[in-house]
Parts: C-alpha cells; sequence; structure tokens
C-alpha cells in the first residue's frame, strides 16, 4: 500500500527538478510562511550546531576549567601545548591521535571490502535473500554498548567463548583479547566490522541495483567473464556510493568511542585510548575544555583534510 | 515483501529484471541443470552455516541471561541454561544502584521524544525547502547539507557547556533536543516531497488551502512512509547513543539504557548472567521494532547512501 507511493517518489523527483522546466511551488504563501516553517528547525540548529562550532573554537582559546570561576584568554596556546613534546598535553594526546589511525586504518578497508562481498551475494536474486539480508543488518540495531558488553564477555580471557573454541580446535586458548596488543586491536577491530557490516552492505545493495541491468547484458553480449564486469561494470558503477561509503565509514572509524570505553577502558595502558575517548575524557571528567576544544579542532582538520583526499581519490579515476 | 520495496526504487530494473537469469540456466541440458541444483543447494548451506555463526552472538547472549551466575561464568560455558532461571533479571530490576526500569522508562522517553522532535522540525523545513521560494533558501539549504560531514566531535564539549547553561544536564533534555537537529531528516524529507505530484498540492490550493492546510492535509498523509522511516531511524540512533548520555546524564536515576550499561559493568565487572540479562533489556525494543520494520529500516538506510 505505502510502496506505491515511495515508488512514484524518485522518478518524480528527476522530473520536479530537471533543469530548465519552470519550477512551480507553491506560490502564493506570504514572505514571513517560509521562515515559520524553518523557524523550529533554524532555532536547533543555530543553538547545538551552528553556535557550537564557534563556541568551540572561542573556548579553544582559553584555559577554560569548567569548576573554576575564571577562564583566562590564553592565545593558541592550547595550540602550541599539542605541538609542543615538552607540554603535559602533547605525549597524551598523539597517543590518542596513534590509536585512532591505527584503529582507522585497520578497520576502514575491512568495512569496505566485507561488506560488498556481503552485497554481491545478496544482489543475486533467490529465495529467502531477504532474511539473509535481515541477519546481516541485525548486530547494526543493537546499540555499541550492547555489542561491547556482549564481546567483552565473550573475549575474556578465561572463561570467553572465543577462546573456549580456540582451544577446542587445538590453537592457544588463553589469548588476551582485551589486555594486550595487538590482540586488543583484533577484537576491537573485530568487533567492529561484525557490528557495522551490515549497514555498509545495505547501502552497497542499494548502489548494486541501481546499476542499469542492460550494461551486463552488454558485458555479457561481448564475451566478458564474472571478474570483468565486475570490474568494468560493477565497480565503476559503484563509484558514487563507494565514495559516500569511504567517507562515513572513515569519520565512524575515526570516532571510535564506546567499543574502547567498555571493552579494553582505553588499555593495556593507554594503547587504545582514541581521540575522542581522550578529548571527552579531557573536556568532560577532567574539565580541561579548552584543552579538549584545541584538540576535538586538530582532529576535525585532521578528518576534513582526509575527506578532502578521499573525494580526490574518486573523482581522479573518474576522469 | 521487501522485494517490493526494492523494485519500485529503479524503475530501470523491472524492464531488464525478467531477462539474464533464465538464459544462464537453460542454457547447460539436463547434466549442468542437477549441477546447478546441487549448487543452489551448496549455497543455501554455506549462507545459512555463515548467517547462524554471525547471529549467534545474540542468541548466546538472550540464553546466558537465563542461567545461574555459576553457570554464566563457567569455562567452556555450554549455550543452554541448566538450571533455566530468571533470577537474574529479578536481580538487576530490584538492585537499587542499577535501577534498570527507571533506564528502560528513561531511554523510551528520549527515544519517542527525540523521534518526534527530529520528525516535526525536519518536516516543516524540508517542506519550506522543497516547495516555496524564498531569499536565503540555497544558503540554508547548502548550511544544513554541509553539517552531514562536519564530524559530531567537534560538537561535544561546547554543547556540553550550552546543555549546562540551559540547566539540561542531567536531565533527559540533554538526550532528547540537542540531536533532533536532523539534517538527514531534512535532506530525506525533501527528497521525499519533491516527488510528491505537485497537481495535488496545487489542486488544494484553488480548493483555497493555506500553505499550513496543504501541508498538513496534503503532503503529510501522502508521506506517511518517509515519516515512518526517519521516526524509526531517529528512535533507534536515539535508543543507542552512547557517549553523549554518558557523560550528561551521570546520576543513576537519570541514565538511558546504553549509559546504565556502563554503570552496571562497572558495578558487576564479571557478574555476566546480569550483564548478559541488562544487555537484553536493551536489545529487546529495537530487535522488536527491526522484525516487525525492517523494510523501513532497511530503506532508510539504503536512501542514505544514494545522495552521491
Amino acid at each position: 500500500m505505502t510502496t506505491t507511493t515511495s515508488a512514484a517518489a524518485p522518478a518524480a523527483s528527476k522530473a520536479a527538478t530537471r533543469r530548465g522546466a519552470p519550477r512551480r511551488g507553491v506560490a502564493n504563501h506570504g514572505r514571513l510562511t517560509p521562515w515559520l516553517f524553518l523557524a523550529p528547525y533554524l532555532v536547533l540548529f543555530l543553538t547545538f550546531v551552528i553556535a557550537p562550532v564557534i563556541l568551540g573554537g572561542w573556548i579553544s582559546l582559553h584555559q577554560w576549567d569548567y569548576t573554576l570561576p575564571g577562564k583566562p584568554f590564553v592565545g593558541l596556546q592550547n595550540y602550541q601545548d599539542l605541538f609542543d613534546p615538552s607540554s603535559i598535553t602533547f605525549g597524551t594526546f598523539w597517543n590518542s591521535m596513534q590509536a585512532t589511525a591505527i584503529f582507522t586504518l585497520a578497520s576502514v578497508p575491512l568495512l569496505l571490502v566485507v561488506p560488498l562481498m556481503v552485497a554481491l551475494v545478496m544482489n543475486q536474486k533467490f529465495p529467502g535473500r531477504n532474511l539473509f539480508r535481515a541477519a546481516y543488518f541485525a548486530p547494526y540495531v543493537l546499540g555499541v554498548a550492547v555489542v561491547a558488553v556482549l564481546w567483552r564477555y565473550l573475549l575474556d580471557r578465561n572463561i570467553g567463548l572465543i577462546n573456549t573454541y580456540l582451544g577446542n580446535l587445538g590453537l592457544p586458548d588463553d589469548i588476551p583479547w582485551l589486555s594486550s596488543v595487538p590482540e586488543a586491536w583484533v577484537a576491537l577491530v573485530g568487533v567492529t566490522v561484525w557490528w557495522t557490516l551490515g549497514y555498509n552492505a545495505v547501502i552497497y545493495l542499494a548502489g548494486l541495483q541501481d546499476i542499469p541491468r542492460e550494461l551486463y547484458e552488454a558485458a555479457t553480449v561481448d564475451g566478458a567473464n564474472k571478474w570483468q564486469q565486475f570490474w568494468n561494470v560493477t565497480f565503476p558503477g559503484l563509484r558514487p556510493v563507494l565514495s559516500f561509503i569511504t567517507m562515513i565509514t572513515i569519520i565512524a572509524s575515526a570516532n571510535m568511542f564506546g567499543q574502547a570505553y567498555l571493552m579494553t577502558t582505553g588499555g593495556p595502558g593507554r594503547e587504545t585510548r582514541t581521540a575522542i575517548y581522550e578529548i571527552t575524557q579531557t573536556g568532560l571528567r577532567n574539565f580541561q575544555m579548552g584543552s579538549a576544544a584545541a584538540m576535538s579542532y586538530v582532529l576535525t582538520l585532521f578528518l576534513m583534510l582526509l575527506s578532502v583526499v578521499v573525494f580526490w581519490l574518486f573523482r581522479e579515476r573518474k576522469a | 515483501m521487501s522485494t517490493t520495496v526494492e523494485r519500485p526504487q529503479n524503475p530501470r530494473r523491472a524492464s531488464g529484471g525478467a531477462g539474464p537469469k533464465p538464459v544462464t540456466s537453460s542454457s547447460g541440458a539436463g547434466l549442468a541443470a542437477g549441477q546447478s541444483t546441487g549448487r543452489t543447494v551448496l549455497r543455501y548451506v554455506v549462507l545459512t552455516v555463515l548467517a547462524l555463526i554471525f547471529i549467534s552472538p545474540l542468541v548466546f547472549m538472550i540464553l546466558t541471561s537465563f542461567k545461574t551466575s555459576n553457570d554464566a561464568g563457567a569455562v567452556g560455558a555450554s549455550w543452554i541454561p541448566s538450571p533455566f532461571t530468571t533470577q537474574a533479571y529479578e536481580s538487576i530490576l530490584s538492585a537499587s544502584g542499577t535501577p534498570v526500569l527507571r533506564w528502560f522508562a528513561n531511554s523510551m522517553i528520549a527515544a519517542l521524544g527525540n523521534a518526534l522532535l527530529v520528525v516535526i522540525t525536519s518536516s516543516l523545513a524540508a517542506y519550506a525547502l522543497a516547495r516555496m521560494q524564498f531569499r536565503g533558501q540555497r544558503l540554508v539549504f547548502a548550511a544544513i547539507i554541509a553539517t552531514l560531514f562536519v564530524p559530531p566531535v567537534i560538537l561535544i564539549i561546547p554543547n556540553y557547556l550550552i546543555v549546562g547553561e540551559l540547566r539540561w544536564l542531567n536531565t533527559l533534555l540533554a538526550v532528547i533536543v540537542p540531536t533532533a537537529a536532523s539534517a538527514f531528516g531534512v535532506f530525506f524529507l525533501r527528497q521525499f516531497f519533491l516527488g510528491i505530484p505537485l497537481e495535488l498540492e496545487e489542486a488544494a490550493r484553488l480548493d483555497g488551502a493555506s500553505p499550513w492546510g496543504i501541508f498538513w492535509r496534503v503532503v503529510l498523509p501522502l508521506s506517511r512512509p518517509a515519516l515512518a522511516t526517519l521516526a524509526l531511524l531517529s528512535l533507534l540512533t536515539n535508543w543507542n547513543d552512547f557517549l553523549w548520555p554518558v557523560y550528561v546524564l551521570f546520576g543513576p536515576d537519570a541514565q538511558t539504557l546504553p549509559a546504565g550499561l556502563s554503570t552496571l559493568q562497572s558495578a558487576n565487572n564479571v557478574r555476566y548472567d546480569l550483564l548478559m540479562a541488562g544487555a537484553v533489556i536493551a536489545s529487546v525494543p529495537v530487535l522488536i521494532l527491526f522484525v516487525f520494520l525492517q523494510r523501513f529500516i532497511i530503506e532508510g538506510v539504503s536512501r542514505s547512501g544514494l545522495k552521491g
């Protein structure tokens, strides 16, 4: 019943926004009307999105302790400290940036490739396909807290199911999954892949279904085998989706928090204490908000540069 | 049933859908056909085994929540609880330091409140952006879309101060309101509204309906599936949100379930029966939603990737 409406939407929206066609709207509205419609959203948007971005920059120029009355202006001192090896924050901050980098580098390739393989299998028509798709998507509807609490149990060194089964297979059964590196990274990455694989797979699947069948038929006529079809039809057809998934996966991985907070508490030592973990602990536990705000600006700058690189990479091959 | 949702998404597929598949299977004669049945069976077996392994941790979580503390903490634990007991649930539901029922109610209120706020604010804004013409329209839309790519980390510290200034710390308002300015919601609903045939709205206008009347009586009723999808995605996101509640809801009575699970874990470090019972309580509502409404959820997620 409802599907007919959603079915008509994409086709009609193309017609409505087609360039050159006169764009008609609700013409008889007063000048204030659009702003009245926008007002509730804009109040939230300005208060909790735009203002914080500016306020964050302002805070980062101060020695801003939430619990103290005085918040002296310190200029760029907080930033200088982050780049000054002799300061206290230098070591902890870059250690956390390194943790974020390790996690991102390890998880993003897996989260790009494994869901693509799942999506390619699911893209074939077979009965019960939706049931399988639902199974792969299911972990994603759970929150990170549930996932992390569950896996801390499964990965427990002594009683965890994972070590038990490894032992049954004749492999080492006392792997310190959560208290030693690199084991902890393997655990954190593995759990994250299990948790979010379905999300990326569903987006890939939508992209795959947007590739016109005719292209595959033409490729088959030209004698292309499956592998050639993948590289010459599927892969180019997926490019926009691929760049989108790469971007959101990098941002998601660079913001990894809950898994480390609940499974390793940032340990062993500070090895798995990610940048966002360090920022929130510095700013919201120790209340050194100026320093934390500066850290979040530096991290954001890194992520934005990375986004530009990703965009550029996907543009480059297109030409 | 959900295939009907996918198919219309791509009209091009409908024409070619019947094409190539039968050709490959009919090209082989008797022997090849036999092979392909064998392959189909093999494919099902492999897929089923993989899917079962994939969701087995969830099954283990649920089973463990019905075990005794000793059973759950035993080395090489068996899957089936023996004896089967609900004492983990009774125990965490009655513990005073970890008021799980209160957390459950908090999570419900927060998720429903947030979803409602998202749907109301996004639909109003999206309608203005889709159907009205005004100065600054492009700028407003561009600013909203740009924030889709702003890493959320930059908002945490200043929003804590803003929420503190509003005296919302340690109250549910802190987890309901700040995340309600949904750029995805505006983008998603605007796309949907643009697809509604203008003739319907123009007919209503000729009947003398105001912009509000058109929005309320024509556009919103036609948009129920999109509104439901957005509400559902907001509900899930808010229900599962962890980082923000952990820091802004510090009192035991103020917490939502994910933040509460963290408290529960610190209070019962190796009582895995209790932890799994808590995790099940936090999962059951979203798993139920997923089972019954998965096509909305999955369709909403797949739409989010089509903006490129």
